[in-house]
């Protein structure tokens, strides 16, 4: 089998995030990446379909030079290739130039099928998967709790809204991993050190016969117009007193300060 | 990101073991912990993983081990480690193992001593019960053995100690005769605090040949009148098993004996060196763990209305545990470095090369033993303080940390033994010709006679602490010269100078790994806060250290001279000890903020 599997650089989730001087990116600076927490799901799975059926599996990713160091840590997780896609000149904030620009390289990839986390931690747009899917023209089931491959056909199951879903699609098909769909292992470090001798390339949208007109900002459907922290969290007061007072207190402040009541 | 660079063609380019005591070297020269690779960063997160999921969780059973002495809770960590591989990173590839490069290997040992005694159950194997084969085998023997360690199919232990021998290690009883066949040894004796004695498979056994030819070799734990005793009852390291061994007219093959006869203190102290040099990756790895602990409970734990992290009193201790943990991450690494590079272009099974390379930094070996298991020391002590009452109690991780912590003063030689260790390696390479340390003192004494110069300080980041650096190896050296004048010969009876010297020149290099560190992440990057963080601790760490460094000059310079003589010494030290102080109070309530803010180290993370 042919397996693919995109991952995305993320800020590690405790990351201190800081807004850049642009007022629409974050700051860089201490910042260290990580696979998407969900693309971990993803990429496990990937690496034990292809224990279990046969294959290869190779691990795209498309961004800048946080990538290639997560690419090496899929590559020591089993994956067997990686492709890093170059984010320069892609419009990297809008999900649909994204999109486009991993159906395209996936078509030249031509997997039986195609592994993503169900959405990507920090930006959490839950898109790409779906317009990559779209693009392919290929079926698209997501949060997927857990999966049987047959012989050209796929069984799933996704959670929904109080139960579960159990859906069948023929493949190739695009799959969003869930929690829980499988326990992701840490890699050996014999595979760690493996991992360097497997081949990692770097290509650009150009590549892939893609022009500026479809994926670079000009095309960009979607701008970030400004990052805002979350205001900080207020301290806590400690109201005092007998309970008639606590009460007097607690009630002023619900109607005067809170204005609740 | 840079791994080490690799080695020069020639030996002459390397610097040379204990140097730092006598010249200065650029930031870019020295490996830091900014410098691991990626494969680095990987091979330690994978053990971390191995020790968070499976060795921490089973904690509590480890440590009850001991009181039933069925230790097969620790066998088959041991063997899930061999399966990641943590078992086989000194092995050459050849005999299956992954020849891991010394950072590396320390990085994996920084990482594995976050388990508590289960790291001593896997360095006993892995380090000095291994490492003798690996290093002293014949292909045979390495053929035959170590694909078996490395797999964890057997487990080793080191039975170097014995009931009447400890730091005295040539001094063993335990005696081996050839039989009248010509084709066994028959081994008689008793050995002590046998690590993995419990369940070892293999023992490296060391005893005297005709009782006279100290000799190693590898016995069978099924080789008949071969026992153990009862686990001892240790303080600490209870998920570890300690045992005599028992050797009762044991037929060893004489195909067994490793090395030659009568060489078997090369093995020893070569084992040692090596256990010395992992041990200070090890006590930063414990170290890091217990301030997590602590910063963690600093900030939950409210007296008076307040997080008792908010209190000077416990920033004080938080931010010197920061300073004293960067230091010996600092050195400890930089050493990894220097180890790294000599042995760059060796092969993995050119055990005289890797040896000698070793070898060649044994002093400073000695000093990450000493200084890392002391800093542990501290660490563990005010980790229990800051918890008060809850740190006395078993229900708290930090109780166990500190019991746990105090072996690493006593084994892979005792701290005092390291220390008198220092400074007779020190003259013995001066004495060789292989460092000018003589040359140097004279330096000294010139520069003296000379007269202070008033040479203003430039004003480049930490060239206050340069120049202190540079003027504390000045009192190192002067200190040596007034011993050495006074002793000559015998000044290896006279240990209190000895250590003394040795105390001095432990925080030159501590000083110095801080600084170079802090400097090379200043050049580089300046910008993160990494690199406030590392010139914080190493300001706090250099102004304690300079006070310190006069004090212990001072205390021991009337032992060494008098009258007109000692004046002009002490006011030598007067003159080099000089340094404009900081405001350390600021800088520890930094630190401990930091710490407070990461949960626990803030320096540097994998």
């Amino acid at each position: 089998m042919k397996i693919a599997v995109c991952i995305k650089a993320v800020p590690e989730t405790d990351t201190r995030i800081r807004i850049a001087a642009d007022g629409r990116s974050i700051d860089r600076t201490d910042v260290k990446f990580i696979i998407s927490p969900y693309d971990e799901f993803a990429l496990e799975e990937a690496v034990r379909l292809k224990e279990a059926k046969g294959g290869q599996v190779v691990a795209v990713s498309l961004g800048g030079d946080e990538v290639p160091n997560l690419l090496r840590e899929a590559l020591a997780r089993g994956a067997d290739e990686a492709l890093h896609i170059s984010g320069d000149g892609v419009a990297v904030d809008d999900p649909l130039c994204v999109g486009k620009t991993l159906a395209a390289a996936l078509k030249t990839l031509t997997p039986d099928i195609v592994f993503f986390g169900k959405h990507g931690v920090g930006g959490d747009n839950q898109q790409v998967h779906a317009i990559v899917a779209e693009k392919l023209g290929w079926p698209q089931v997501t949060v997927v709790t857990k999966l049987e491959i047959g012989d050209g056909r796929l069984r799933a199951e996704r959670e929904i809204e109080g139960g579960i879903e159990v859906v069948e699609t023929p493949l190739p098909a695009v799959i969003g991993a869930q929690k829980g769909l499988n326990e992701p292992r840490y890699p050996k470090l014999q595979s760690i050190m493996q991992a360097k001798k497997k081949p990692l390339v770097i290509k650009t949208f150009a590549d892939f016969g893609l022009t500026a007109a479809e994926v670079g900002p000009e095309a960009a459907g979607l701008m970030i117009t400004a990052l805002r922290l979350p205001p900080p969290r207020q301290a806590g007061r400690k109201i005092t007193g007998d309970p008639a007072q606590q009460v007097g207190e607690l009630m002023a402040a619900l109607q005067n300060e809170v204005k609740v009541i | 990101m840079s791994a080490p660079r690799p080695a020069p063609k020639t030996t002459a380019a390397y610097p040379k073991g204990g140097s730092f005591l006598l010249e200065m070297v650029s930031p870019q020269d020295v490996f830091t912990p900014e410098d691991f690779n990626d494969e680095q960063r990987l091979i330690a997160k994978t053990t971390a993983d191995f020790v968070n999921q499976e060795v921490l969780p089973n904690m509590e059973k480890l440590e009850e081990q001991y009181k039933t002495g069925d230790f097969s809770l620790t066998v088959n960590l041991l063997r899930k480690a061999a399966d990641i591989g943590l078992l086989s990173g000194d092995i050459p590839a050849k005999y299956g193992g992954l020849e891991l490069d010394k950072v590396c290997q320390m990085l994996v040992s920084e990482f594995i001593s976050r388990s508590g005694g289960f790291s001593v159950s896997l360095g006993g194997h892995t380090g000095i019960g291994t490492w003798p084969i690996t290093y002293f085998g014949t292909p045979e023997q390495k053929a035959y053995y170590l694909p078996k360690l490395g797999s964890g199919e057997w487990l080793a232990a080191y039975a170097l100690s014995e009931p009447g021998s400890g730091s005295d290690a040539l001094g063993a009883r335990t005696k081996a005769v050839l039989n009248e066949e010509g084709t066994h040894y028959i081994l008689n004796g008793t050995k002590m605090w046998i690590s993995n004695a419990g369940f070892a498979d293999i023992f490296i056994v060391f005893c005297k040949v005709d009782g006279e030819k100290f000799s190693a070799f590898i016995v069978h734990r099924d080789y008949p009148g071969v026992s153990t005793g009862k686990e001892e009852n240790k303080m600490g390291i209870h998920s570890s098993s300690t045992r005599q061994l028992i050797l009762e007219n044991v037929p060893v093959p004489k195909e067994n004996l490793l090395g030659e006869i009568g060489k078997g203190h090369l093995i020893a102290f070569n084992c040692l060196n090596l256990g010395r040099y992992k041990l200070g990756g090890g006590v930063v790895g414990g170290a890091k763990s217990i301030l997590e602990h602590t910063a963690k409970y600093a900030m939950e734990r409210k007296q008076f209305d307040r997080p008792i992290g908010s209190f000077g009193a416990i920033k004080y201790k938080i931010g010197e545990m920061v300073a004293r943990i960067y230091a010996t991450e600092s050195m400890s690494y930089r050493t990894a470095g220097l180890i790294h590079n000599i042995l760059a272009d060796v092969d993995a099974d050119d055990a005289e090369r890797i040896l000698k390379g070793i070898e060649e930094y044994a002093i400073e070996c000695s000093i990450m033993k000493v200084y890392g298991s002391e800093m542990l020391g501290y660490v563990a002590d005010e980790a229990v303080q800051t918890f008060g009452g809850y740190g006395y109690s078993e229900e708290y991780p930090v109780a166990r940390a500190y019991r746990d912590a105090r072996i690493n003063r006593i084994f892979e030689g005792t701290n005092e033994i390291n220390r008198l260790l220092i400074p007779g390696m020190l003259l013995k390479r001066g004495m060789r010709g292989e460092l000018p340390i003589m040359q140097a003192v004279q330096n000294v004494l010139d520069e003296l006679l000379a007269g202070p110069s008033f040479d203003e300080v430039e004003d480049t980041p930490l060239a206050k602490e340069r120049k202190a650096i540079v003027d504390c190896k000045k009192i190192a050296l002067l200190i040596a010269g007034a011993a050495v004048q006074k002793y000559g010969q015998k000044l290896s009876e006279e240990q209190e100078v000895l250590i003394a010297f040795s105390d001095i020149a432990m925080d030159v290099f501590a000083m110095e790994s801080s600084y170079l560190r802090a400097l090379k992440l200043h050049q580089g990057r300046l910008h993160e806060i990494t690199t406030r963080d590392a010139l914080a601790a190493t300001q706090v760490f250099i102004n304690d250290a300079v006070g310190r460094i006069e004090l212990t000059a001072r205390r021991i310079l009337p032992t060494l001279s008098e009258g007109d003589n000692l004046r002009i010494q002490l006011a030598a030290v007067k003159r080099f000890s000089k340094y404009d102080l900081v405001d350390t109070v600021q800088l520890r309530r930094y630190l401990a903020e930091r710490a407070f803010e990461v949960r626990g180290y803030p320096v540097f993370s994998i």
